[in-house]
């Protein structure tokens, strides 16, 4: 075919996939179409990809076709493959790993287009801040892999962190300003801005604690996007900049919104990390006993209640008692009694993480209640089960300013007349602060892994 | 400097389309409700997975035989595909689970 068409076709399938990822996204606003959306997006991905490969300009050796063409065919087996496999828990540091391979997809970009464009500063400088993005966006995903998987449990502080960073910071930003302004062609120096942003990445995700890692990997899902979107400007690619503009605004907005959930600024879960605070305000000044129940007096409890709130956290996640969870839901539904779940926005591990848990066992939308509309509804209730949530029920985000959680919107549990706490032990949470809801006379500790726990429950309910 | 003034005045149309793209993504998600934030984090991230284009391109333009930069550009285009394949299949395995009601 004549070259010329080729390249006619190319534009074309670039806007349609451009218009899929819109469309895509925009259907990925409502539950119903969500999943067509996310096939429309991938879609239209496909058709970029096979354009790019298809209706190339000039000549190509054959031994490249075959080398991309294997590249990608290892890539979507591997992809393929641990997407399917993953557990749901497992999902946030999921995406959190494939963020870092997009990332480091970007940086590579830029080892490679450098040399090919010396002279030009407008696309050197394009390469160069795709690369560091991409490179911080890379190494910083891998550390909040790591510490969602649990590898790196403890946020590591040098002293002074933060100094060091916003010195490393413009350190990165001075030697990448350098490597345009200078003109320099010199690899050693380009390989040593590569482990500089790299080590970046590092620093910039190991002083935050785990508990705001959800934030932090949306922000670096912005970052990706905008490397990616560096790249359509370097190569004047119109795909490329669509979808990395579209993330990068979308990741963004995304990190606000969760960084509001917490009625935190990002400057404050960037630079005022977890920890400082906490020394002062946590586990000495706690006082009272805690009060243990057991199964049989929770079943009867939870019987005799016209209304019960389950507030699900990470804890239903890791044991995976969602499915038992549904059970006892419907169990209590037959005996009349009124069953809600209170969802925070930040419970779990990301965002929605407890409503895609949920969802797997088929508990129903509407049963699901977001924190503004449950909150004044406490009083109504009778028995409120916390199962393995902890930093979002507790009262000192709402009394104790020298909280490091002070100020975090919760779910205001102790509204209730009863509270019956499931954990594992009197361990803290994720954010490693003493809970005073535990504490408090109305609540029940319930203790025992959640799924033993409540398939405990669940048998002693039926037998009444 | 003058050649990055230049390349601004090149540009024009590209940055219009820059800045009426930022908005597009911020109107599109704006109206996400919670329940799919962790879906739509993961969607966008395989949306900006696009970035294999790119390592598409750096391969399409290397000589046959220069090893390094083949080697490098091998390696971008399987994380490029790790990130796309991966990040819609983990979305679908997610949106699945919401499609029973």
């Amino acid at each position: 075919m004549d070259i010329q068409i080729l390249q006619y076709i190319k534009s074309i399938i670039y806007i349609i996939a451009s218009v899929t990822f819109v469309v895509g996204l925009k259907m990925m606003s409502n539950p119903k179409s969500a999943r067509k959306g996310n096939l429309y997006a991938a879609g239209g991905m496909t058709l970029a990809i096979l354009a790019t490969i298809f209706c190339h300009e000039g000549a190509v050796s054959p031994v490249i076709y075959v080398l991309i063409v294997a590249a990608i065919a290892i890539g979507t087996i591997i992809g393929w493959l641990t997407a399917k496999r993953v557990q749901m828990t497992k999902m946030p540091e999921l995406v959190s790993m494939f963020n870092g391979m997009g990332g480091a997809c970007a940086a590579l970009i830029g080892l490679m287009e450098f040399h090919h464009n010396i002279g030009d500063a407008a696309k050197v400088s394009t390469i160069i801040a795709g690369m560091i993005i991409g490179s911080v966006s890379f190494s910083g995903s891998i550390v909040a892999y790591l510490k969602l998987n649990g590898s790196m449990k403890k946020p590591l502080r040098l002293p002074n962190y933060n100094v060091i960073n916003t010195i490393m910071l413009i350190a990165v930003v001075v030697f990448g300003a350098w490597m345009v302004m200078s003109g320099t062609d010199s690899s050693v120096m380009l390989y040593a801005l590569f482990a500089v942003a790299l080590l970046y990445g590092i620093m910039f995700v190991v002083p935050i604690g785990g508990a705001d890692m959800p934030v932090v990997i949306s922000l670096l899902n912005s970052f990706t996007g905008l490397a990616a979107a560096f790249g359509g400007f370097l190569y004047d690619n119109k795909v490329m900049l669509t979808g990395g503009i579209l993330v990068g605004s979308a990741g963004t907005l995304l990190t606000i919104v969760m960084c509001k959930a917490m009625n935190r600024s990002l400057f404050n879960v960037i630079f005022g990390a977890f920890g400082e605070s906490a020394a002062s305000g946590s586990a000495d000044d706690v006082h009272g006993s805690i009060k243990d129940i057991s199964t049989t007096d929770v079943a009867v409890l939870m019987n005799y209640s016209k209304k019960v709130v389950i507030v699900p956290g990470y804890g239903l996640a890791v044991a995976q008692a969602q499915h038992v969870i549904h059970e006892l839901e419907m169990l209590l539904e037959e005996r009349g009694v009124e069953v809600k779940y209170a969802i925070h926005p930040v419970a779990g591990r990301m965002p929605g993480h407890m409503n895609v848990l949920l969802a797997e066992s088929n508990v129903d939308y509407g049963k699901l209640i977001e924190m503004e509309e449950i909150n004044p509804e406490f009083e109504q209730t009778d028995v409120v089960l916390v199962v393995g949530a902890n930093d979002v029920v507790n009262p000192a985000a709402k009394s104790d300013p020298s909280s490091p959680i002070y100020g975090m919107p919760i779910l205001e549990v102790d509204r209730a007349k009863h509270i019956i706490v499931n954990k594992r032990s009197m361990n803290a949470g994720y954010a490693g602060i003493e809970n005073l809801l535990f504490y408090n006379d109305k609540t029940n500790m319930f203790f025992g892994d959640a799924k033993k726990a409540l398939t405990d429950l669940v048998a002693e309910l039926k037998t009444m | 400097m003058e050649s990055i003034l230049a390349f601004i005045a090149e540009h024009e149309l590209m940055i219009y389309f820059i800045i009426l793209s930022v908005f597009v993504g911020i109107e599109v998600i704006g109206k996400v409700p919670t329940v799919l934030h962790t879906p739509l984090m993961s969607g966008a991230n395989a949306i900006h997975g696009v970035v294999i284009v790119g390592a598409i391109i750096v391969m399409l333009n290397t000589e046959p035989d220069n090893y390094a930069l083949l080697g490098l550009g091998f390696l971008a285009v399987l994380l490029g595909t790790l990130n796309v394949v991966g990040g819609f299949v983990v979305t679908d395995r997610m949106l699945e689970m919401f499609k029973k009601k």
